[in-house]
C-alpha cells in the first residue's frame, strides 16, 4: 500500500485534496450536492476548460505556456458553426454537415497549435510572446469570420454534445476519452518522455539527439487539437459560437495545471492529476454556486488565492522533500 | 561610416522610429488625415494611459519579470478611490495618494511573492490579478460611475488643444502627467544605484547577487512601483474619460508587454529604455487608431496587432539566433 501511495505523491496528495473536499461539500450541502443532477450538471460544465487545462499542462511541461489556447477555441467553433451553417442552408442539419463541421474545427486547431509550435521552436520566440500574438491574431480571425456577432445555428451538434449515454453526459465521455488519450501519450509513450525530457533541459535534450523543433510543433499541434475539441464542446452548449466567449478561461487553465502538479518551469508532472484538478475545481464551484448569496465574482477572487496557495504548498513539499533526500 | 552611425542604424529604435514614419505617411496617402492636428492629438490622447502603464512593465521587463496585474490593480483602485472618498474631500491629491496606496500593497505582495520564491511572474501576477478583479467586481459591486466634481477639474486642464477648421472638431490633450512619469522611470532607470541593479538582475540574477546587489529588496520595489504607477494611472484614466469605467482596463496588460517588446525591449530581461518602450507603444496606438483612416474595417484590428506583434517577436528572435551563430564561429576559430 505504502509503495503504491508513495510512487506518484503528487497524486495521492491531490486525491485527497478530492476526498476533503467531496466529503466537505456532503457535508454541508447533503442531498443537494449528492444528487444525480447536480453530477449531470457538473459533467456537462467541466469538459470544455478541463480539455483547455489539459492543454495549458501540454505547454507548460515543455517549460512553455499557451496564452492563445482560449481563442484557438473560439475560432475552431465559429468555424465549425459556419461550416454547418453553410452546408445547410434550410437550418436542419444532417449527420454529415455536422462531421464536416467538427473535421474543419479539428484541422483549424491543427493549423492553429502547428503555427504556435513553429514559431516558438523553428523561429524562437519565447512561448509567452508567441502565444501572445497569436491570441491577438485567433481572437482577430474569429472576430473577422464571425463580422463581430455569434454564430448560430447549429441545434444538432447541441443536440449530440448535450445528449447523455447511461446518464453521463456526452462531454463528459469526451473528455474522458481525450484525458485518457493525453494521460497514455504523457506517460507510456516515447513522445511523451521526450516532452518531459525536452522541459527539463532545452539544450540537452537537443544534444541528445532528439529533434526539438519536432517536438514542439507535436506538443503545440496536440493543444491546438484539444481546443478544438472544448471548441466544438463550447459550440454544443451554447449553441452559438462568438470570439470572445470563456476569455477567463486562459487563467482558470493554468491554475488547474499548476494545481495539478505541474512546475510551471517545465519538466515535471503528469496529467492525471490535472484530471483531478479539473474535477475538483468544478466540485467547488457547483458548490459555491449553492450559496445564493456568493457571487460569481467571489470565485475569481478564491480561483486567484488557490493559484498563489498551491503555488506556495508545493514550493514548500518539494523543499521539504530534497532536504529528506540529503539526510539520507 | 563613423561608428556612432553605425550604432544608431543597429538599433531597434532606429527601426521602429522608420515604420512608424513609413506608416504615418502611407496614412497620409491614403487619406490625407494623418498629419492633422487633430489626428496627432487624437493618437497622443488614446497613447497617454498605455504609455504611462508601460513604464511599470518596462522595469519589470527589465529584471526578466512580467506583470500581468496593472490593469486589474489599476482599475481595482480607481474604483474604490472614486467610489468611497467622493463626499469625503474636494482636494483631488487625496485621491490620487489613496489609489497610489492601494496599489503600493498590491504591487508588494506581488514582489514579494516573486522575490522571495522566484515563481514564475507571469503565474504570480495572473493569481493576483485575478484577485484584484474579484474584490472590484465582487466585493465592491462595481458598475460605472459618475466621476465626482473633485476630479472633474483634474481632466479638463489642457496642455495642448487642436482644433480642426473645417469641421470644427476639436481634441485635447488634458496631461502633463506623461513626461513626469516618463521622466521618473528614465530617471531611476539611468541615474540611479537602484536602475543598475534593475538591469543586472535581468542580465544574470546569480551574477547580480555576487556583485552585492540587494535582488529580494529591488525586486519588491520593482513591482511596487508597477503597482503604485497603476493606482495613480488608474484615477488619472478615470479624470481623462471624466467617467469611471471599472471593465475597459482589461487586456491592456498584453498590449503594454507587446509594446515594450516590440520597440526592442528584452522578454528574457536585462535589456530596454524608455525611448523604446514609448515607440513599441507609438506603433502599436498608431496602428490601431488609424485602420479606419485606412478603410480598413474595426473587425480586422486584432489580427493587424497579433501580425504586428509577431513579426516584431520575430525579427528580435532571428537576430538573436544570428548573433548567437556568429558568436559560435567566433569561439570556434580562436
Amino acid at each position: 500500500m505504502n509503495k503504491i501511495l508513495n510512487k506518484d505523491k503528487n497524486l495521492t496528495r491531490i486525491l485527497a485534496v478530492f476526498l476533503v473536499c467531496f466529503v466537505l461539500f456532503s457535508i454541508t450541502q447533503g442531498s443537494s450536492f449528492l444528487s444525480v443532477s447536480s453530477f449531470q450538471s457538473m459533467g456537462k460544465l467541466f469538459p470544455e476548460f478541463g480539455l483547455l487545462s489539459i492543454g495549458m499542462a501540454l505547454a507548460l511541461l515543455t517549460g512553455g505556456i499557451d496564452l492563445s489556447v482560449v481563442y484557438t477555441a473560439n475560432f475552431c467553433s465559429i468555424m465549425a458553426a459556419l461550416t454547418i451553417k453553410a452546408l445547410t442552408p434550410e437550418g436542419d442539419a444532417g449527420v454529415g454537415a455536422i462531421l464536416a463541421g467538427i473535421l474543419v474545427a479539428l484541422i483549424v486547431g491543427i493549423i492553429c497549435g502547428s503555427l504556435n509550435g513553429l514559431l516558438i521552436s523553428a523561429v524562437g520566440i519565447p512561448a509567452m510572446l508567441a502565444t501572445l500574438g497569436t491570441q491577438s491574431l485567433y481572437n482577430g480571425f474569429g472576430v473577422v469570420a464571425s463580422k463581430g456577432s455569434s454564430v448560430t445555428g447549429s441545434k444538432p451538434l447541441s443536440a449530440f454534445i448535450s445528449q447523455r449515454v447511461a446518464g453521463i453526459p456526452m462531454a463528459t465521455i469526451l473528455f474522458v476519452i481525450c484525458a485518457a488519450v493525453m494521460i497514455f501519450i504523457i506517460s507510456k509513450t516515447t513522445l511523451g518522455y521526450k516532452i518531459k525530457m525536452m522541459g527539463t533541459n532545452m539544450k540537452e535534450s537537443a544534444f541528445s539527439g532528439f529533434n526539438n523543433i519536432k517536438l514542439t510543433v507535436l506538443n503545440y499541434m496536440m493543444i491546438g487539437i484539444l481546443s478544438a475539441i472544448a471548441g466544438i464542446i463550447m459550440l454544443g452548449r451554447y449553441s452559438s459560437a462568438k470570439a470572445d466567449n470563456g476569455s477567463s478561461y486562459t487563467m482558470q487553465a493554468i491554475m488547474i495545471a499548476v494545481m495539478g502538479g505541474i512546475d510551471p518551469a517545465g519538466g515535471k508532472g503528469n496529467i492525471q492529476g490535472v484530471c483531478v484538478a479539473v474535477v475538483i475545481i468544478q466540485m467547488v464551484s457547483t458548490w459555491l454556486s449553492m450559496y445564493q448569496s456568493i457571487s460569481d465574482f467571489y470565485k475569481q477572487i478564491i480561483w486567484g488565492a488557490l493559484l498563489l496557495i498551491v503555488l506556495l504548498l508545493n514550493y514548500y513539499i518539494n523543499k521539504r522533500e530534497v532536504a529528506k533526500a540529503a539526510k539520507k | 561610416m563613423n561608428n556612432k552611425t553605425k550604432k544608431i542604424l543597429h538599433s531597434s529604435e532606429f527601426y521602429v522610429g522608420v515604420i512608424i514614419i513609413l506608416f504615418g505617411l502611407l496614412i497620409q496617402m491614403r487619406s490625407g488625415q494623418f498629419f492633422t492636428g487633430n489626428n496627432l492629438v487624437d493618437i497622443l490622447r488614446s497613447f497617454t494611459i498605455p504609455v504611462m502603464f508601460c513604464m511599470g512593465e518596462l522595469m519589470v521587463l527589465i529584471s526578466g519579470g512580467v506583470d500581468c496585474s496593472f490593469p486589474a490593480i489599476a482599475s481595482l483602485s480607481m474604483f474604490v478611490v472614486c467610489k468611497y472618498m467622493e463626499n469625503v474631500t474636494t482636494n483631488p491629491l487625496p485621491f490620487f495618494l489613496v489609489a497610489a496606496l492601494i496599489g503600493l500593497v498590491f504591487g508588494i505582495l506581488n514582489g514579494v511573492i516573486i522575490g522571495k520564491y522566484r515563481f514564475p511572474a507571469l503565474i504570480v501576477t495572473l493569481g493576483t490579478s485575478s484577485i484584484c478583479w474579484g474584490v472590484m467586481q465582487g466585493v465592491f459591486q462595481s458598475r460605472e460611475y459618475p466621476l465626482c466634481p473633485a476630479l472633474l477639474s483634474v481632466g479638463k486642464a489642457k496642455l495642448l488643444t487642436a482644433t480642426n477648421a473645417e469641421t470644427g472638431l476639436s481634441s485635447e490633450l488634458p496631461m502633463i502627467t506623461i513626461f513626469m512619469v516618463l521622466l521618473l522611470t528614465w530617471f531611476i532607470l539611468n541615474k540611479t544605484m537602484l536602475g543598475r541593479g534593475i538591469y543586472a538582475i535581468g542580465g544574470d540574477i546569480i551574477a547580480a547577487k555576487r556583485a552585492g546587489f540587494n535582488v529580494f529588496g529591488t525586486t519588491v520595489f520593482i513591482y511596487a512601483f508597477s503597482g503604485m504607477m497603476a493606482g495613480i494611472i488608474g484615477v488619472f484614466r478615470a479624470c481623462m474619460l471624466q467617467a469611471v469605467h471599472p471593465n475597459n482596463l482589461e487586456g491592456l496588460e498584453m498590449t503594454a508587454i507587446a509594446a515594450c517588446v516590440l520597440g526592442g525591449v528584452s522578454i528574457t530581461g536585462g535589456k530596454g529604455t524608455v525611448l523604446q518602450a514609448c515607440l513599441g507603444m507609438a506603433l502599436l496606438t498608431i496602428v490601431s487608431n488609424s485602420l479606419i483612416l485606412l478603410g480598413i474595417s474595426t473587425h480586422w484590428q486584432n489580427v493587424v496587432t497579433g501580425i504586428i506583434i509577431i513579426a516584431g517577436t520575430a525579427a528580435t528572435a532571428i537576430q538573436n539566433q544570428r548573433n548567437a551563430k556568429k558568436l559560435a564561429v567566433k569561439l570556434t576559430e580562436s
